[in-house]
């Protein structure tokens, strides 16, 4: 299959060789292979010469490697292999959550009292496996990286959510939640006589946090009334940090590729996900089609399968074998093509990229590079 | 070598199970291998229960109906007089009734979900969501009515391999935050079931690097968690379309271009480049058949029951889900 003949080509190169793109997001369904993606994008900008840093956030474990990446690292490492002739470079790293988490909690408290935070078991949960968490701190991670300026160019590649659209919402609704009144709430009973809390709901007060006690115990509420002290001069700072970080995906100088590959699951996503950014005016570059099939030779399925058949009775068995595994391909390009020219007619102007599908999965630099040709469509 | 039937007998027995559990890679068929399943538990006048617990309505994408509601509503038939149900497991609504169940709070509950304190109790506790989730479902494996069992089977669509250990040790989960109280003695309970022989876990994955890879990894997590993988499904198979001698041929670039091309005009196909494009077709095929026979062998070296399904030719519809639980039933898949 190609892109569909009516459909613009995304035009990655300018994308990527674009000085006033400082940031591009790869987003899409899990499994469509978005942090390949971001990396090919990467290391052909870096090797285009530009100074770049990549943010993975889960990658499998041979790119990982390919990229230099042993372990879990939160801050950048340099990429050696790659050609730095037009002066480029490439820094990746992958996303620590739980680290991110302790920087933003140490940037806003004194050490004294992040140690007494760090030791609340509510915020050892909390900062392990909150739902939303993990896409917190990509977003968190990609403003300060932004805010280091040393790079011209950060590829992000976004959490596995269970829903596309949720790393866009988790930060904010996480920043919503640690600022919201409900956990204001439960400062109340740690200070004297709850007097605060009282006039503000009244009755439901009592009810709530007798029922809370009921579901999570005692114990629990108190971890959380003192995470909640120890953390009070945090307080609002969640919730404007995330909104920053929003913007900064919305400023000119971000482009968005959603990913996809040509099948009914990972197409809807992908439809929503292009909606929803067209939705928040979100600056959307284009649809990059992943693990797409080709073939050349212009004979179709029937046309195939009935020469096979013919061969077949004549004994010639290679041949008709040969045969049916060109009509077996051409029934998915066919497949594949319909579903592309679906995704085409409902979102007529969105410029796409197709790269094909390749026998193995990506994970050295050559590899790498030859998705980013891919991309480019040279 | 590679089985050339769609689905092979597993090399050892499925378990007996009352709660099947199915996880796997996104993309992988995860939900619609769980709806074949609950078809094929359900044959013969048997009744089973198919559950959702991630808020995504896949069930009813899957069965071509209407969003489910929380409640247990009939979506299709099974061969031979059987019923299957379907639940997609509400968080919130959970709780409420799991209130409402232990401490007659039910319009309390209904007070504080307007008021987002349900949303705010389910949200705070990271565990609680998962405790409440499983126990609905265990709650409906021991359901009985009439001195009866009310579901032959349940069999739930699992949160995906990467999360599926975390979101059955619901004891570790509590047991950070609640070391006593209501909420461990629930998740005790679930995770007594768990660990049972009344639990089997199923990964489905595809014969690629990455889900095969997380299915190696989820065996060893769910082992960690002192819970065990009971089968490996592999989904969308695609058997050799060569001969094997050929497709050894084909995978080194060794095909004879020159007869094939002789071969093929006597079909009447004369285009003179065809050959070589259908040779390099052909090694593609080859190569990517001998990549799926090692991670065939890692899946092996795993030492569970395995069963593999084929692709089943487009559309993906009601119809190819009943074949494949015909294919799961025919492969010895049964009820405790």
């Amino acid at each position: 299959m190609t892109r569909p003949v009516t459909s613009p080509a995304l035009d990655v190169d300018s994308v990527l060789l674009d000085p006033g793109v400082s940031v591009i997001v790869c987003c899409g369904s899990g499994g469509v292979g978005k942090t390949t993606t971001a990396a090919a994008l990467a290391l052909r900008a870096a090797e285009h010469g530009r100074r770049v840093a990549v943010l993975t956030i889960d990658p499998a474990r041979r790119l990982a490697d390919s990229l230099g990446l042993r372990e879990l690292d939160n801050s950048p490492e340099r990429v050696e292999g790659i050609d730095d002739a037009a002066g480029g470079s490439l820094d990746a790293l992958m996303l620590d959550m739980k680290r991110t988490f302790d920087d933003v909690v140490l940037a806003h408290t004194t050490a004294a009292k992040a140690d007494q935070i760090f030791a609340n078991p509510f915020y050892v949960a909390l900062s392990s496996s909150f739902a939303g968490t993990q896409e917190y701190m990509a977003m968190e991670k990609l403003g300060q990286l932004a805010a280091c300026r040393k790079w011209d160019l950060i590829v992000v590649d976004t959490p596995p959510s269970r829903s596309a659209l949720d790393f866009l919402d988790a930060p904010q609704r996480l920043g919503r939640f640690l600022d919201g009144r409900m956990i204001r709430l439960l400062t109340v009973p740690g200070r004297a006589g709850g007097r605060i809390g009282a006039r503000v709901v009244g009755a439901g007060l009592g009810l709530f946090s007798r029922i809370l006690t009921k579901i999570i115990g005692a114990q629990v509420l108190a971890d959380i009334s003192s995470f909640v002290a120890a953390m009070e001069t945090m307080f609002g700072g969640f919730r404007e940090r995330a909104q920053a970080t929003y913007e900064l995906l919305r400023k000119p100088d971000t482009a968005f590729v959603v990913v996809a590959t040509p099948e009914p699951d990972a197409l809807r996503e992908a439809s929503y996900f292009v909606d929803r950014l067209r939705a928040d005016r979100m600056p959307l570059a284009g649809l990059v089609l992943n693990r797409v099939h080709r073939s050349g030779s212009g004979l179709s399925a029937a046309r195939a399968s009935g020469a096979a058949e013919t061969l077949a009775a004549q004994g010639a068995r290679t041949a008709a074998a040969v045969l049916r595994v060109h009509a077996e391909r051409s029934l998915v390009v066919e497949g594949e093509t319909r579903l592309a020219q679906r995704f085409h007619a409902a979102h007529p102007t969105m410029p796409i990229a197709v790269v094909p599908a390749l026998p193995s999965d990506v994970h050295d630099l050559d590899g790498l590079r030859s998705v980013g040709t891919a991309l480019a469509g040279d | 070598m590679p089985s050339k039937t769609a689905a092979r007998r597993p090399d050892r027995d499925w378990p007996r199970a009352r709660l099947h559990i199915v996880t796997g890679k996104g993309g992988a068929g995860k939900t619609t291998l769980a709806g074949a399943l609950a078809i094929a538990l359900a044959a013969d006048g048997r009744r089973t229960l198919l559950v959702e617990v991630e808020g995504r309505q896949g069930i009813a994408q899957l069965f071509d109906t209407p969003p489910l509601p929380y409640a247990e509503r009939r979506i299709a038939a099974a061969p031979g007089g059987g019923e299957v149900r379907a639940l997609a497991v509400d968080v919130e609504a959970a709780l409420i009734e799991y209130l409402g169940l232990f401490y007659n709070l039910t319009r309390a509950g209904r007070a504080l979900r307007r008021m987002g304190a349900i949303d705010f109790a389910t949200t705070i506790a990271p565990g609680l969501r998962d405790v409440l989730l499983t126990g609905k479902v265990k709650e409906a494996v021991t359901r009985v009515a009439d001195g009866h069992r009310v579901y032959d089977a349940v069999v739930l669509d699992g949160p995906p391999t990467g999360r599926i250990a975390r979101f059955l040790s619901v004891n570790d989960a509590v047991g950070d935050l609640a070391r006593v109280g209501p909420i461990k003695t629930q998740s005790d309970g679930v995770m007594a079931v768990l660990r049972s022989s009344q639990t089997a876990i199923h990964l489905v994955t595809l014969l690629e690097e990455m889900p095969v890879q997380e299915t190696i990894d989820a065996v060893d997590q769910l082992c960690a968690a002192g819970l065990r993988a009971s089968s490996v499904l592999v989904n969308l198979t695609r058997p050799p379309l060569l001969p094997a001698r050929e497709l050894a041929r084909a995978a080194s670039g060794r095909l004879d271009v020159g007869r094939l091309a002789t071969a093929l005009g006597k079909a009447g196909l004369q285009n003179p480049e065809l050959a070589s494009m259908l040779a390099a077709e052909a090694h593609e095929h080859a190569v990517r058949c001998a990549l799926e026979e090692g991670y065939r062998t890692e899946i092996t070296k795993l030492a569970l029951p395995t069963l593999e399904l084929a692709t089943l030719p487009p559309p993906m519809d009601l119809g190819g889900l009943y074949e494949l639980a015909d294919e799961l039933r025919a492969s010895g898949v049964r009820t405790a």
